[in-house]
């Protein structure tokens, strides 16, 4: 074994520190074993649900192979109801469009519905790097907010906090942020949730520009759809003046009939619930009603590259429900800020290093972030294979291979810090390749099982730190076999 | 009837004891068993950890040496998978890199011969009840690769309660993975062991002095752990449970 083995950086370094956080460990077990339990629930009630399964995989699909036809059809739908589209094709040339825009109406605070769109690309630092104060109004994404915090979960950004902490985040943060929270606040569910409508009231009714993103695009009618639990959405989606929806290229539906598959498939896999409390669609503009402006920022930032993958593609099947995320053994016990991207978990694992690349130390430890379990791929509600592709993103790191990159085929060298255990991989292979040397193999740890310590040192540490060797036997199998059945094949 | 027995390198290795209950269960059933020597590795830790190039020779000395044979059948329901689920997609993506068929051909004639241990007792042999006797209390955890990877489904749990003597205790949590994943054991070694501590945990509370499971790769792990933990279980192959008899009790 070699040194990478265990020297690999960002992800188990992470992992690390989450792992040995009592507090962490428990809120995430809790809220994940919860969540989990009631989804299994919530998708047996559904007699098809492998059929929706199916449908949903075939829908993106074909939608992903035809992305570029559905979006020039969106964007005519779009214009045609009384949008405006603009096209960003990375993170920064969309954040430039979006603070044009809030600048252009003269406004310099915005209030957002949840995103994980402007999250990827770091809306709300752009924004305030401009002057303009963005108010997150989910109330997870609010607790994340006023405390400085990233979140660690798609659907439940705060998922890593219990009631006592966002109890002590209302009480300091959200003065400063604006109405303060009530005297004598508790923890309880209600009172916090109370503090909170309080907190955003404010802010949706002072607003004039709305930030959102899409859970659907449309193509055929330009309608978006936000699904949602709190209503804060619908709030941003209907109050200001001016709407600015950040949605990924491959949010995208042909029709509208395709919602009816989705819209069961979503919520059934993210909260558990037979139906959402709120699904808000909006096409274009209406007079005397909703926003009188609306632009829709369409952002690539990576897609178009990870489309060019015939493997890897699937990943932008996703609908972020992140059921993946709530069984996830290892999510479970490295929590959301170890995988260093909005993405998190195994959707995370396989997304992260398409849409970035696998250069830096972090992107190219997420592929190993899963012992491969399959129970993402199980609960996946359009079938993303996150197996599969995991095992075909370490090909990449340690092979390196031809990827996509800005629309560029470009040949990728193997990851650093791979060189001793290709080595090693390349011994085994030979070992296994000649079965006489396996057998001496075998034989002189047999003879030396003695010797053999109890504990490894250097990289088998990684091992024995905290669990113990088995024994080697005084014979492998194939001297027994040989000494009793004679040895010969097929001879008994 | 004639089969191979594929006890996989780890196995062959580090649990023979497996691998002579494997022969001792089958040719009671009445099976002849063939241990062909020329057999090594399935590929499955080269293929998993990225080395999918450097797996492909080995899954074709697996075809090589197993070809021939009517039946394959292993003790290990990762291996098992390696097999069924992942050789013909190395097949197809030789072939999409225009290395053309020849290793697909291969491996598409081992397939659908290769049989987890559990999978050939109960649709091939057609038994259940297999004559054996262990008592004691025993906890099932359903390994990954058996249970989503080979679909084996109640198939050990048939198997184990069939067996005179035995008491089956439900273990907590049985479905998620132990944490060893091949290489994740050491590469993320911290949440590899944070998950193996748990299903030990989740062990011992079902009071069973025996975990077993179709897996001597989970087992190594998952009993690296109890003992590190100082639980006095025990981690226990299926195939030694089924090969225990009143005449010959396995320890």
């Amino acid at each position: 074994m070699s040194g990478t083995f265990v020297g690999m950086p960002a992800f188990p370094a992470a992992a690390h520190e989450a792992v040995r956080n009592p507090t962490l460990r428990g809120n995430l077990r809790h809220a994940t074993h919860t969540i989990r339990a009631k989804r299994e629930k919530a998708v047996a009630e559904v007699s098809d649900w492998a059929q929706l399964r199916e449908a949903g995989r075939r829908i993106k699909d074909h939608t992903l192979r035809h992305l570029d036809r559905y979006l020039v059809q969106l964007e005519e739908s779009v214009t045609a109801a009384g949008g405006t589209v603009h096209w960003a094709v990375d993170a920064d040339e969309a954040n430039r469009i979006v603070a044009d825009l809030v600048k252009a109406t003269g406004e310099s605070e915005v209030v957002k519905v949840k995103s994980m769109a402007t999250q990827e690309i770091g809306l709300n630092e752009a924004l305030e790097a401009e002057g303009i104060r963005a108010y997150e109004t989910d109330l997870a994404e609010l607790i994340v907010q006023l405390c400085e915090d990233r979140p660690s979960h798609i659907l439940v950004p705060a998922i890593h906090r219990n009631r006592g902490e966002i109890r002590d985040i209302f009480v300091r943060e959200m003065g400063e942020w604006g109405r303060p929270a009530p005297e004598g606040l508790t923890d309880t569910p209600a009172e916090l949730a109370e503090a909170a409508r309080l907190h955003l009231r404010e802010k949706f009714l002072r607003a004039k520009v709305g930030i959102s993103g899409a859970n659907f695009m449309v193509a055929e009618t330009g309608t978006l759809v936000v699904v949602e639990s709190e209503g804060n959405g619908r709030m941003c989606l209907t109050l200001p003046e001016t709407l600015i929806s950040v949605v990924g290229i491959e949010k995208i539906v042909p029709a509208w009939r395709d919602l009816e598959v989705f819209l069961q498939t979503l919520p059934r896999s993210s909260t558990a619930e037979r139906m959402n409390p709120y699904t808000s669609m909006w096409t274009g503009t209406a007079d005397e009603d909703g926003p009188q402006n609306f632009h829709l920022v369409l952002i690539d930032n990576g897609r178009t590259d990870t489309l060019a993958d015939e493997v890897g593609r699937q990943a932008l099947r996703c609908i972020r429900c992140s059921a993946c995320l709530n069984v996830c053994p290892v999510y479970e016990r490295a929590g959301g800020h170890a995988y260093g991207s909005v993405y998190p978990g195994p959707i995370g694992a396989i997304l992260s290093p398409q849409l970035r690349g696998t250069a830096s130390e972090i992107d190219a430890s997420l592929p190993y972030a899963s012992s491969l379990c399959g129970a993402c791929y199980e609960v996946c509600p359009v079938a993303i294979d996150i197996p599969e592709v995991l095992v075909h993103l370490r090909e990449r790191v340690v092979a390196g291979g031809q990827v996509t990159r800005n629309g560029n085929k470009v040949l990728l060298k193997p990851a650093k810090g791979h060189a001793a255990e290709r080595a090693a991989m390349r011994a085994a292979r030979w070992a296994f390749a000649h079965p006489g040397a396996l057998r001496g193999g075998q034989r002189l740890a047999s003879r030396t099982r003695r010797f053999h310590p109890r504990t490894l040192p250097g990289p088998g540490r990684a091992w024995s730190g905290s669990r113990d060797l088995p024994p080697v036997p005084s014979e492998p199998f194939r001297d027994w076999w040989q000494r009793t059945h004679g040895g010969k094949d097929g001879a008994k | 009837m004639r089969v191979a027995l594929f006890l996989t390198c780890v196995n062959d290795t580090l649990y023979p004891d497996t691998g002579r209950a494997v022969v001792k269960l089958l040719t009671r059933l009445g099976v002849e068993v063939d241990f062909p020597m020329a057999q090594t590795c399935c590929g499955q830790a080269h293929y998993n950890t990225g080395y999918r190039r450097e797996a492909e020779p080995l899954a074709r000395h697996f075809s090589d040496v197993f070809g021939e044979y009517e039946a394959i059948v292993t003790p290990s329901g990762s291996c098992g998978a390696m097999v069924r689920e992942l050789y013909p997609r190395m097949g197809a993506r030789a072939r999409a890199e225009g290395r053309g068929s020849t290793l697909a051909t291969a491996l598409a004639a081992v397939v659908p011969k290769t049989y987890e241990l559990t999978e050939f007792l109960v649709d091939v042999l057609g038994v259940t009840d297999v004559g054996a006797y262990y008592p004691h209390r025993v906890t099932y955890h359903p390994t990954c690769h058996g249970l989503r990877g080979l679909g084996l489904g109640d198939r050990p749990r048939r198997l184990l309660e069939a067996v005179k003597g035995l008491e089956l205790v439900e273990l907590p949590g049985a479905d998620e993975c132990c944490g060893f994943g091949g290489t994740f054991a050491l590469k993320n070694s911290d949440v590899s062991a944070a998950m193996g501590a748990d299903k030990v945990r989740n062990a011992e509370s079902t009071g069973a002095e025996v975990l077993c499971a179709a897996d001597n790769s989970c087992l190594m792990h998952i009993g690296g752990t109890m003992t590190r933990l100082r639980t006095g279980m025990r981690p226990v192959h299926i195939a030694e449970i089924l090969a225990s008899t009143e005449e010959e009790p396995a320890l």
